[in-house]
């Protein structure tokens, strides 16, 4: 286990790497036209791009700039140029936020998924597999962004159920504020995925159910509730808990953005939302960066708890 | 031998049936069946002739909205078909256990192999989990696995599948079961492996006094172990005997070509070993009378009604057949220099 | 399936021979398209799912037709016009600025938007880019990925380490964060890659960017399916007659490919129109004035409490386009492969 972990952490560190060389290419080299420009932002001065091209070394060969770009982001004093901010401490302050939201929404969606799924597995039968098919296509047919400013405006605006977006600070406002201000946004990011995942988890509990070694669970005599438990759900839960791990990636880079945005939740997501209407590069570079960052080191999470679940894995 | 020893199981007329999308599948029809203490009895037929459902259904493992029962199989007083769940989960493995086919995929792959044993033995009996982890142990050494101390805590993939084999015999024999049903306990293993599993079983029953079904498509694996043979054939016993009775005096054209497609080591190899010609018929649209019909070589218009099973040879209560040709032209016709096969004479086609 | 207890299957499969041969054929990829369209055509839903897909299509395509009917383009204002509705003339934008809703007739069928512009011919019109966006990304996609997953999947090797590890680098990427980080920063000055030139606001940028990132999907699956068929007896036979690389690729491998490729279509299209519709949203795709169904979600939205219609209109007509693609594919991949389990993401 000890080796596997070490040579699972060597391989993130190498694609962290080129995570942050593509980066680079993305916004350094594919573009046409000069870079000094592009980070300046849109409204800028031929003044500004002098000072930015010199600064970020654009007369320089490519690796120079490389280093140089990649030093401004990890020291922490990229400032972006549309209104002189430091990004850096612009996204630790969203940070919070973000996590809220994509945390409680996962929460949400694992519990509900699999509730669903092993109800739907027992259940089987037409009703049940067309309900979680059902489910499971309107979710990843539904632009959340769509969802959520309907929820927002319907819910919480007309019919005030719930706040009409933005955040509250468990600090400043107490805990029940807080949660009112994050079901909404919770439950919408989650409804993309409660479908899919009781779909997944049913047809897993289903396959499961067709194991030889579940034969020979009943054949021990063990009570039908032991059965599921013990020997249906635990193997069949495995594989949506690493979907489960990368589907939470990829929220926290994908889904937050729109979701913080529509409930103007004020968290990285939606930092980087408004830097791209802005065109400001600085800060969409850098959460681009980090966000596939954390991506490829939540990846090698994962990777080593699939190990520690099952005994298999280790050994390969 | 076991005339005299208590009767374990009674089995009457089972049959089972499944609603599939094709049609009914009737898997089991009119099986009949006893079996004593200290007895071995092996249930011998190709796939698909029922064997294995016939050995599930005892456990009840076929039970399922697609599937119908019928007759009746008791377990001493119980009725395993009509059984309730709870009554039936009492008996399994505590009266009635189960070797499986395949011990690569039989054992749970995420649960070390000791606490699985623990496990069934904790579900019948209340054992404190340092006496049962004694107790499997011993197991373990018993059913011969070296370092069982350590082994205990192995997971199934650490094991070869012999190795693995031996734990589900562990299982099985656990808390002590009047019957042991192996299901093909050694095809899915090497020739050197199942002979020692077949070693193992053996020495089991005769420590045990427990009584063995084994299940098999192998008739030759069976000679030394079986007290009696049920030969099946889709879906029915086609004949059922004692050991002896089925090697030297078949009565079914089946069990004939069953006993021509062996080798044997005391005859010189012939160069194409003799098959049955055909294949097994659907269970959904099963051929009219006897089922062996097409197949057979000797089949006349007597073999359209169904035939049915009953002791046919003279003096011979118990081995029972489904031919309804007599024992005298069956003999004529099975036999030539002492080699029994589907048609005198040995090679067919 | 059969029978719900599996126990007893293994026995039963001597009976129910033919289905194991049609199984045997579809895993060897040969003649599995006639079970594959039997099964889809028994699919009610993916067939009715399909056909309101090409009614979309057919809706999107006779865009002009109405505009013609509702005497307007998708461009034009008509801030201070007034038209009759119900017998009584409104202002087709309040002096408040607040668009005329619904008016359920030939002009401004659909209302108007803050700029005095026709919904419905705008919807119709969006749709066609929108759909445009869709199909020529997955189409480019398509292209990518065979290529690349059919390079490593035959030479393996060093090429096989090359694309995977790079393609595993994309994989880092949410496909919405590279979207809009492409989106970004190809907004201004456009690209150029040898003959290749798009200037920064064409609609192309997006169809590009939508088209590249979605290939990491694609070649993954094909790269396995590649290197199992290579080792089929059919390419070895190809082979030992002295075919080339390029010969086998395109003659022995390609048609093998087609039900990969065909199940993963519908839901590559279906994602791309999402992503399409988010990167405008954030304003990273489609630029304003052209129409599509993410720039009119995106200046919509805004405008939900005054004139909600901006919103649910183009909303709806973007969740029954995808859903009809799910569906549809859904059907698709069950006939195809019934065991498949093809997953993209948001």
């Amino acid at each position: 286990m000890g080796r596997f972990v070490v040579r699972r952490l060597a391989a993130m560190l190498v694609v962290m790497f080129a995570v942050s060389v593509l980066t680079f290419l993305i916004f350094n080299v594919i573009p046409n036209g000069d870079p000094a420009d592009r980070m300046a932002g849109r409204n800028s001065t031929p003044v500004q791009i002098a000072a930015i091209e010199k600064e970020w070394g654009f007369d320089k060969p490519v690796y120079t700039q490389y280093l140089t770009t990649m030093e401004k982001v990890f020291s922490g004093d990229l400032i972006s140029y549309a209104n002189q901010t430091n990004v850096v401490e612009e996204i630790v302050r969203g940070i919070p936020r973000t996590f809220a939201l994509a945390i409680g929404a996962a929460l949400i969606w694992f519990s509900l998924g699999t509730a669903l799924g092993l109800y739907t597995a027992i259940r089987a039968g037409r009703f049940s597999d067309t309900l979680v098919t059902v489910l499971a296509l309107i979710g990843v047919s539904m632009p959340v962004f769509w969802l959520g400013a309907l929820a927002s405006y319907y819910l919480g605006f007309k019919l005030g159920l719930f706040p009409n977006g933005g955040y509250a600070e468990i600090g400043e406002h107490g805990l029940w504020e807080w949660v009112k201000h994050m079901i909404l946004p919770w439950f919408v990011l989650a409804t993309l995925f409660v479908g899919v995942y009781s779909r997944v988890l049913r047809s897993n509990v289903l396959d499961t159910l067709n194991d030889d070694y579940v034969r020979t669970a009943r054949a021990k005599g063990l009570s039908e509730r032991r059965v599921m438990i013990h020997h249906v759900l635990r193997n069949s839960l495995i594989p949506i808990v690493t979907l489960w791990g990368l589907d939470f990636g990829l929220v926290l880079g994908g889904g937050a953005i729109l979701t913080e945005t529509v409930f103007d939740l004020q968290g990285v997501g939606q930092y980087f939302a408004e830097s791209v209407d802005q065109l400001d590069v600085p800060p969409v570079l850098a959460v681009t960066i980090f966000g596939a960052f954390f991506i490829v080191l939540l990846n090698t999470i994962v990777d080593i708890v699939y190990a520690a679940l099952d005994p298999r894995i280790r050994l390969s | 031998m076991a005339r005299h020893s208590e009767l374990l199981l009674d089995v009457r007329d089972l049959r089972v049936c499944f609603a599939t999308e094709e049609g009914i599948v009737q898997a089991v029809d009119e099986v009949s069946f006893k079996l004593h203490a200290g007895e071995v009895l092996a249930v011998v037929g190709e796939s698909g002739s029922g064997k294995s459902v016939t050995a599930m259904t005892l456990m009840g493992l076929t039970r399922s909205p697609n599937a119908r029962f019928d007759g009746s199989a008791k377990l001493r007083d119980l009725d395993l078909v009509t059984a309730g769940d709870d009554e039936l989960r009492g008996v399994r493995a505590e009266q009635i256990a189960m070797i499986f086919q395949d011990p690569m995929t039989a054992l749970n792959p995420l649960h070390r192999i000791g606490r699985q044993i623990v496990e069934q033995i904790q579900a019948h009996r209340d054992v404190s989990d340092g006496a049962a982890r004694d107790q499997v142990v011993a197991l373990l050494e018993r059913v011969g696995i070296a370092r069982a101390r350590e082994r205990y805590d192995a997971f199934p993939h650490e094991l070869s599948g012999g190795m693995r084999q031996r734990v589900m015999i562990a299982m099985a024999l656990s808390c002590e079961p009047a019957v042991l049903i192996a299901d093909e306990p050694t095809t899915a293993l090497d020739v050197t492996i199942q002979a020692q599993i077949l070693e193992l079983l053996k020495e089991l029953r005769t420590r045990t006094n427990a009584g063995v079904i084994l299940v098999t498509h192998d008739l030759g694996v069976v000679a030394e172990i079986a007290d009696r043979i049920a030969v099946m054939y889709a879906g029915r016993i086609v004949e059922q005997g004692t050991t002896d009775e089925i090697f030297y005096n078949p009565q079914h054209p089946y069990t004939w070509g069953l006993l021509g497609s062996i080798t044997r080591v005391d005859r010189p190899r012939p160069d194409r070993l003799p098959s049955i010609p055909g294949l097994p018929p659907s269970l959904i649209r099963p051929p009219r009378g006897c089922h062996f019909r097409p197949r057979c070589p000797h089949a006349h218009d007597a073999c359209l009604s169904r035939p049915e099973l009953r002791a046919r040879v003279a003096g011979a209560t118990g081995h029972e057949d489904r031919c309804v040709m007599s024992p005298e032209s069956k003999r004529e016709l099975r036999e030539a220099d002492g080699q029994i096969g589907l048609v005198a004479g040995g090679v067919t086609q | 399936m059969s029978i719900a207890d599996p126990s007893v299957q293994p026995d039963l499969s001597p009976v129910l021979g033919d289905r194991g041969r049609a199984e045997a054929a579809a895993a060897a990829g040969i003649g599995a398209w006639a079970p594959a369209v039997r099964r889809l055509r028994r699919n009610k839903a993916a067939l009715i799912f399909g056909a309101l897909f090409f009614v979309l299509v057919a809706l999107a395509l006779a865009a002009p037709l109405w505009a013609q009917l509702a005497d307007t383009t998708p461009a034009r204002n008509h801030l201070s016009d007034t038209i009759v509705v119900d017998g009584r003339p409104e202002q087709v934008v309040t002096l408040d600025g607040v668009p005329i809703s619904p008016t359920w007739q030939r002009k401004f069928f659909l209302g108007a938007d803050s700029n005095g512009r026709d919904v419905a011919v705008r919807l119709l019109y969006g749709a066609r880019n929108s759909l445009l966006i869709g199909i020529t990304a997955s189409i480019i996609t398509v292209l990518l990925a065979v290529l690349l997953g059919t390079l490593a999947g035959y030479f393996r090797g060093w090429t096989d380490a090359i694309i995977s590890r790079s393609l595993e680098v994309m994989w880092a990427f949410p496909a919405l964060l590279l979207g809009v980080a492409l989106g970004v920063s190809l907004a201004l000055g456009g690209l150029r890659i040898g003959p290749l030139e798009i200037e920064g606001g064409s609609k192309w940028i997006p169809t590009l960017i939508i088209g590249v990132v979605y290939v990491v999907y694609l070649a993954r699956p094909i790269r396995g399916r590649v290197l199992s068929l290579r080792e089929k007896e059919f390419v070895e036979a190809a082979r030992a007659q002295g075919a080339g690389p390029l010969r086998i690729m395109f003659s022995e491998l390609l048609p093998n490919l087609a039900s990969t490729i065909l199940v993963f279509f519908p839901l590559l299209v279906a994602n791309a129109i999402l992503l399409e519709a988010a990167l405008s949203f954030l304003g990273a795709g489609v630029q304003p004035p052209e129409p599509s169904w993410g720039t009119m979600l995106a200046e919509g939205v805004v405008l939900l409490s005054t004139a909600p219609h901006l919103t649910i209109v183009p909303g709806l007509m973007l969740v029954l386009t995808v859903l009809a693609l799910n569906v549809f594919g859904d059907g698709v991949r069950d006939a195809l492969d019934p065991r498949a389990k093809v997953r993209l993401e948001h």
